[in-house]
Formats: structure tokens, C-alpha cells, sequence
């Protein structure tokens, strides 16, 4: 947690304005209306502009971002059994990709939405291919994982083709179709973030509430029923809590890729695979990382801005194999 | 005055079919509590799918299967759990679990929503890894160990959730003779310090009459004959049922059936 706290301000405080970190911190506790006692100092007005209402927004963001990725990728490798599963397996991303391709492709905006158009629609495209794969998945009643896996990967290959498709259609925005789908955070200000927490605060108390049959499900689905858990049930909430995070952060974000596998191997690799550490710390690990790479996005080539999902590609991938090596060269966990 | 043989697992009538195909029919039988009961048969004579409905994964046809005196179906998952455990086949997969982890779990049908028990469990987990050697390695996870010792792992899960009932799907299968011997041993040690009732099924017979009281020889889905295994492991029966002309002999020190097999003979069984 002091890792988060730490990193937010020092995200607020980097930019093409650098601001000091202690004068940072003294507008924070400022604007905490029960500290806001313990810090009278003076500082610029212009800082405290930017602050808040500039970089704050994007940091609040980033960090419900992050942790919905890396929950929902933490929930469907439990669930689906998988280490190679992420947020993305089940085809929602694509889902979200096609409703807002769509939408930038044909300009369409529906009336009294606005801006907020396009994050809604790519919701509800993302939900409806969950149900799409549902179907498809279920097997004399039952959900097989295998079968889910499959259709998700199908689903994810159709999609992505039709979303091909439509940015070859199009001339003038083209640059806007792949910039959305790369992912970016910038512009988008606290309605975003509101928008996502309700999704993410029900998402963490639903998953921390199925840590322990998460756990069980370790040992493989049949041993977990022949203990008392409900599996279908279980798989059917964790597969929609998931999802709906998922949607959301791409809906308000785009697709960002390696958050939601990179950042639950990593809590596994360093806590162990007991959902009931393994969730929160996902969460606040990918709330970190995501603020770290939004911030690096914006100020290594500053002013312009990195895609989001280059740089979390660009630092997980490298990251995530030298912990691999040094776990095969190391020890396994203590006992 | 007569000692009560409560039956502690009945079926009756139990009848299943997957995708159009017959696979058990009109399956009825009774186990007495504290008893040892083996199910036998040849491959495909439906034995793994009665162990599945006996244990609540799967539903039946048609029949009713009533454990404790009470139908299946009435009972909570969670609750069954409580009073009915299955030792599978597989071995447990290579979880980055410790072997105390693991063990715990085994008493998750007995916790609350938090995970707290009525009493305290630490005393009866130590007890049981003493019981089965596995204090040593605690601590190791389960992808460090072998496939002896992860068996040994599961049958202290089943041992730690104090059931009742305990199931038996084909246990031995990947096991040596030694292993094999270890863990029928270490189980029938278990039904007499609690008075367990065990649902075995198996394939080897020779076990199957080593360490059951009774045995149901299942055959295409029907029961073929429930009895001791001096009356059911008789050769002109093996012969109808399996196919092959073994001997039957008597053990040398126990006194109890032992199949003998012999090459040729194979005449099908018109399945």
C-alpha cells in the first residue's frame, strides 16, 4: 500500500511541469477534508491546477484500471484453471474492440450519451459476446472449461477480423480505430473513473468472498465438488464478476494488454497461489503498475503520448521473463 | 440382544443413460455401516458412473440412491461433504500448494464462510500427517513431491474431512503392490478406529477379496450378483462376466478367493 501511495505521488508530480514531491503531497493532504489541517504551506495556484485537476483524474483512473485487469485476470486463471488465461481469453476485448470500432467508423452518436457513447456501447458489446461464449461453451448443461476456452479463442479470432475489417474500410480514422485499441487513459476524466468503481468495488468483494473455493479449485473441479463446493455456480459469478470488470476497464480504456496475465503471475510468484493474499495484492500490484505505465506513457516522449498498451507490453514482457528465469535458477518457495 | 445394522448407503432402482445409451439399470443395493463394500466389474460395466451418483455429481434417471437415511438429493453440498468424502484415481496435480495447505482443505466443508471452525482443527491435521508420515514435509509444496507421496497427501484430505462414508474410485491404479497394500491398509486402520464405511471400487480382485466384506459384481450395467467374495468370485461367474477362464484358488494364509489368470482363452463378451 505505501508502494501505491508512493507511486501516485510521484506520478503527480512527474510531467512536462515538474513539480517537487513535498509540495505534491501538501496539496493532497490539503484537499483531504479531514487533514487538511496539517498542511498549510504555500504553493503555486498553477500547481495545484495541474494536480488536481489535470493529473489526479488520469491517476485515480490508472489505478481502478489496473486493478480491475489484474482482478478479473487473477479470477479467470482460477477459474478457468489456466496459467495462460487473462482478461482477454474469453473474447471480451474483442467484443468491446468491434462496438467501438464500429462507432468510430461510422461516426454514430447517440443523442443525450455524448462522449460517453462509445464506452457504453463497447460495454454492452462486451457483455453480449460473454453470452455468446456462454452458450457456446455449455456442454449437456454444464460449462466445460475447455469448451470455453475454445469458443472464447474463436470468438476472439472473428472478432478481431471484423474490427481488420472495418479499420480497412475506413480513411480518416483509421489513426482513431487503433489508437482506441492500443489503449489510453488521456482526456478521460473522473466520470470515467466513477463510471468503472462500482464495477470493481462489487468485482473485489465477490472474488475475496470466493478466495477459498478459488483455492480449491486448484486441486482440480471434481476434488473441489467432492468437498462442498458449488462449482457450477462458482465458475457462472466469477466468469461475470470478471467480465464486467473487464468490460469496463476496456470500455473506458481500450484494450490493454499484459496487465491481467503478467500481474497475477508475478503476486504468484512472489506470495504464492492462496487467492485469499493472491487477490488484493493483484489489485493493488496492478493499480502500481498501471500508474507507472501511464506515467512513463506520457512523459518518456513528452508531449507525445505512448500508447498505454505499448508500454505495459513493453516493460511486462521483459519484466515478467527475468522473474521466470530467476524462479527456474532459484529455489522454490520456502517451506 | 441384536446389534442394529443401520444401512448407511442404499440404491434402489438406479438407472442412467448418456447421449441414448443404457448405462446402468435397475442398480439396487444396501451397505451396512462400518462395512467394507467393493464394487467390480469389467471395463465399461458402469462402474465409474454408479461411484458418481453415489457421490452427488451426477444426477440418476431414474432410482433413488438414500444415504443416511435420507435421499441424496436432500442433501446441501456442503453438508454432504460433511459426511461423505471420495479418494479419486488422479493423483493431485502439481499445485504450488503446501502439503499442510492442501490437508486444510480438507476441513472446508466443516468451516463457516470465514473460514473458522466450531473447534479448532490445528490438533487433528498434526495428528493425521503424524499418522501418515507426512510431518517431514509439511511444508513442501505438492510439485516437489513424488506420486507415492502426493497419494499419501490425498488420502490425509479425505482423512482430515471425517466423513462417514468414505468413496473409493479406483485408488490403486497407479499404485506399486506396496502402495497399493499401504493404503488399504492404512484405510481399514481407519474404519476401525472410526468406524468408516467405505464404497470401494476396483478392478483388482484379488484386493477386492483381501480387503471387502461383501462384493457387487456389476456386469453391462446391472448387477450381476452381491454377495461375499467366496460367492461372488466363483469361476464359472468370472468366466460369464469378464470373459476368461481364470482359476480360482484359496490364499495359502487367509483363506479368502484369489483369481489366478491364464493366458488364452479370451472369448469376448458380446459387448
Amino acid at each position: 500500500m505505501a508502494l501505491l501511495l508512493f507511486s501516485i505521488v510521484a506520478s503527480l508530480s512527474l510531467g512536462s511541469v515538474r513539480l517537487p514531491l513535498t509540495e505534491v503531497w501538501g496539496i493532497l493532504i490539503h484537499h483531504v477534508p479531514w487533514l487538511s489541517g496539517l498542511e498549510s504551506g504555500s504553493w503555486p495556484e498553477q500547481a495545484e491546477q495541474i494536480v488536481l485537476k489535470i493529473r489526479l483524474p488520469r491517476v485515480a483512473l490508472a489505478i481502478v484500471v489496473g486493478a480491475s485487469l489484474s482482478l478479473a485476470g487473477a479470477g479467470f486463471q482460477g477459474v478457468l484453471r489456466n496459467p495462460l488465461a487473462d482478461p482477454y481469453t474469453l473474447g471480451v476485448a474483442s467484443g468491446a474492440a468491434v462496438g467501438a470500432a464500429f462507432l468510430l467508423l461510422t461516426g454514430i452518436q447517440f443523442a443525450g450519451m455524448g462522449q460517453w457513447t462509445i464506452p457504453v456501447v463497447a460495454f454492452g458489446t462486451g457483455l453480449l459476446t460473454l453470452a455468446l461464449v456462454l452458450r457456446l461453451g455449455r456442454e449437456q448443461g454444464k460449462l466445460r472449461m475447455e469448451t470455453l476456452l475454445l469458443s472464447g479463442v474463436v470468438l476472439q479470432a472473428f472478432l478481431g477480423s471484423v474490427v481488420s475489417f472495418m479499420v480497412s474500410l475506413s480513411n480518416q480514422v483509421v489513426n482513431q480505430i487503433v489508437y482506441w485499441l492500443m489503449g489510453s487513459l488521456s482526456l478521460h476524466g473522473w466520470p470515467y473513473t466513477a463510471a468503472l468503481l462500482p464495477y470493481l468495488a462489487v468485482g473485489f468483494v465477490v472474488l475475496v468472498g470466493c478466495s477459498r473455493p478459488l483455492n480449491l479449485f486448484a486441486l482440480g473441479e471434481r476434488q473441489a465438488a467432492h468437498l462442498g463446493v458449488r462449482v457450477e455456480r462458482t465458475k457462472i459469478v466469477v466468469l461475470v464478476v470478471c467480465t464486467l470488470m473487464t468490460a469496463g476497464a476496456v470500455a473506458v480504456a481500450g484494450t490493454i494488454g499484459f496487465v491481467g496475465l503478467v500481474v497475477p503471475h508475478l503476486v504468484r510468484l512472489l506470495a504464492g497461489p492462496d487467492y485469499r493474499l493472491l487477490l488484493p495484492l493483484s489489485a493493488l500490484l496492478g493499480a502500481v503498475y498501471m500508474l507507472w505505465a501511464d506515467t512513463i506513457a506520457r512523459t518518456l516522449l513528452s508531449p507525445t503520448e505512448i500508447p498505454l498498451g505499448v508500454v505495459t507490453a513493453f516493460i511486462g514482457a521483459p519484466f515478467f521473463a527475468y522473474l521466470l528465469r530467476r524462479r527456474k535458477s532459484g529455489a522454490g518457495r520456502a517451506g | 440382544m441384536k446389534a442394529e445394522q443401520t444401512s448407511m448407503l442404499a440404491a434402489e432402482g438406479l438407472g442412467k443413460r448418456y447421449e441414448g445409451t443404457r448405462v446402468l439399470d435397475g442398480v439396487g443395493f444396501s451397505v451396512r455401516k462400518g462395512e467394507c463394500f467393493g464394487v467390480i466389474g469389467p471395463n465399461g460395466s458402469g462402474k465409474s458412473t454408479l461411484l458418481k451418483l453415489l457421490s452427488g455429481v451426477e444426477t440418476a434417471d431414474e432410482g433413488t440412491v438414500t444415504f443416511a437415511g435420507r435421499t441424496l438429493g436432500a442433501f446441501g453440498r456442503k453438508e454432504l461433504a460433511r459426511r461423505m468424502a471420495v479418494l479419486e484415481q488422479e493423483t493431485l496435480p502439481p499445485v504450488g500448494f503446501t502439503v499442510r495447505e492442501v490437508v486444510e482443505m480438507g476441513r472446508y466443508p466443516h468451516q463457516n464462510w470465514f473460514g473458522e471452525e466450531a473447534e479448532d482443527a490445528d490438533r487433528l491435521i498434526g495428528a493425521i500427517l503424524d499418522k501418515l508420515d507426512l510431518s517431514r514435509m509439511a511444508g513442501r509444496t505438492l510439485e516437489h513431491l513424488s506420486g507415492g507421496e502426493k497419494q499419501r497427501v490425498a488420502l490425509a484430505k479425505v482423512m482430515a474431512q471425517e466423513p462417514e462414508l468414505l468413496l473409493l474410485d479406483e485408488p490403486t491404479t497407479y499404485l506399486d503392490i506396496g502402495r497399493q497394500i499401504q493404503l488399504m491398509d492404512r484405510i481399514r486402520e481407519w474404519q476401525a478406529e472410526a468406524g468408516l464405511t467405505v464404497v470401494a471400487v476396483l478392478h483388482d480382485l484379488n484386493l477386492a477379496a483381501l480387503y471387502c466384506d461383501r462384493l457387487l459384481l456389476l456386469h453391462r450395467g446391472r448387477v450381476a450378483g452381491i454377495g461375499t467374495p467366496a460367492e461372488m468370485l466363483a469361476e464359472e461367474r468370472l468366466a460369464e462376466v469378464y470373459g476368461i477362464a481364470p482359476i480360482v484358488t484359496a490364499h495359502p494364509a487367509l483363506g479368502v478367493p484369489q483369481v489366478l489368470l491364464r493366458p488364452g482363452g479370451w472369448r469376448g463378451t458380446d459387448d
